[in-house]
């Protein structure tokens, strides 16, 4: 086979605010990666097919499913996890509003939960239940029956509006 | 489980694709948005590929018009044509389909060139092409070639796509004035695989209806136009019965699936406005 391909690839990226260099198997997405290789275990590997919505991290500035982007993809990325959003403070409002309106039971749903959830109040400040809803849609939790997380995502919205913290 | 790819090479431009490619054994398998071909990894539905990872090409993404046609660069994502205001004008199926299309995580990434070659006969944009009569541009060692969308899906997941050839852009002729275009469909979640879909053009020269989900590939339903086109929604309705031939699954039978494409066909006249009955 050609040396063209290569079964394993040097990737140089950023990772919650801190360079990474890594060199990772052709196959290998980028939530084991940052799970395994990383021990950013927040965002979690569930269905491993794009349906759960458990895996979701921002990679260049969106929400995106970390186990459907190979890691060799994520080459000059700039990744954030729950982790580094956590750190830097940027979604405690809504992190206290989940725990506030107890929208999570066993929390393995929670970190991609938050980033989709952030994901939307960056681009829809004032969204409709209908619309946060939608947004979420695409993030299976199996506790809440989503009442609770779309009250916290609301709250929120309101909050910020008003400029404060929930 | 976990994906087993034989190799990954990243492309530079579609030269370098097409080289890479050549140089695959047969094995070379197009990466763009990975939105299915990833996960189809993680499945161990698709093994041992060797990755051409075509997703920083920057001369394949981007919505142009020319002429009386709207061109839409292979690698342009979902979030891309459902946002963008040619798109909107000349060709707003594909506006409405995107908001059908999966999660906002995975319309962030997925790209119309690798929802076309991965035909996926559930998927809304192999079906709004058809509806369209959109021309597939592809590339290959010899060139390039235009294929007529009516000649592209073959079956379940292929194409008239050759071996050693990059999809590098649709096109569709712009909207007229008086153009209509929609979308219906119904899935169990919203962003999941529609159980049933239909997308119907109303052009000066008659409409256009295709289906999605009610076979191995997307069906363009001519009999049940030329009734639309005769103000027949009665014929219409009975000629469809005889077009499709759904399948039974997991996630609706057969029966069930003929029952909403009928459904959906009188949601779509209606939308579409002054069909006489």
């Amino acid at each position: 086979m050609t040396d063209m391909f290569r079964d394993k690839i040097d990737i140089s990226l950023s990772v919650n605010g801190e360079p990474v260099e890594a060199r990772v198997p052709a196959g290998q997405h980028l939530i084991d990666f940052l799970r395994l290789d990383q021990s950013l275990t927040g965002a979690h590997a569930s269905c491993e097919h794009g349906v759960c919505g458990a895996c979701t991290i921002r990679v260049d500035g969106q929400a995106v499913r970390g186990c459907l982007m190979l890691a060799a993809q994520a080459d000059g990325a700039d990744v954030w996890t729950i982790e580094g959003l956590t750190d830097r403070a940027e979604i405690t409002d809504l992190q206290d509003a989940f725990v506030a309106r107890n929208a999570l039971q066993c929390g393995f749903c929670t970190p991609g939960m938050l980033v989709a959830a952030e994901d939307l109040l960056s681009r829809n400040s004032q969204p409709s239940r209908e619309e946060i809803r939608e947004h979420l849609s695409g993030n299976y939790c199996r506790c809440t029956g989503y009442e609770a997380i779309v009250d916290a995502v609301e709250l929120v919205a309101r909050s910020r509006a008003k400029g404060g913290t929930a | 489980m976990k994906a087993s790819a034989g190799g990954y090479a990243r492309a530079q431009d579609v030269r370098h694709a097409l080289d890479l490619l050549a140089q695959s054994d047969g094995q070379g398998r197009i990466l763009a948005g990975g939105q299915s071909l990833v996960a189809a990894m993680n499945m161990r539905l698709s093994t041992g590929d060797m990755l051409v990872d075509i997703s920083r090409i920057a001369e394949l993404s981007g919505i142009t018009v020319a002429g009386d046609r709207l061109r839409i660069g292979a690698l342009t994502r979902h979030v891309e044509v459902g946002g963008d205001p040619l798109v909107a004008e000349h060709a707003p199926l594909l506006t409405q389909a995107v908001q059908f299309i999966a999660h906002a995580a995975i319309r962030n990434r997925g790209t119309i060139g690798g929802a076309l070659a991965h035909a996926d006969p559930a998927a809304e944009f192999p079906a709004c092409a058809l509806a369209l009569g959109a021309t597939i541009h592809v590339q290959g060692p010899d060139g390039s070639r235009d294929i007529a969308v009516e000649d592209f899906f073959e079956d379940v997941f292929t194409t008239a796509i050759e071996d050693g050839e990059i999809l590098t852009a649709l096109s569709v002729p712009l909207a007229e004035p008086t153009e209509a275009q929609v979308l219906e469909e119904v899935a169990r979640r919203s962003g999941d695989y529609a159980l049933a879909g239909v997308c119907l053009v109303r052009r000066a020269s008659g409409h256009r209806l295709s289906l999605f989900s009610v076979g191995s590939v997307p069906v363009l339903a001519t009999a049940t136009m030329a009734a639309l086109d005769a103000g027949d929604l009665d014929g219409a309705v009975a000629a469809l019965a005889t077009e499709i031939d759904p399948p039974s699954d997991t996630q609706a039978s057969a029966a069930y699936r003929r029952h909403l494409a009928s459904v959906l066909l009188r949601r779509a006249v209606a939308r579409i406005g002054d069909q006489r009955t």
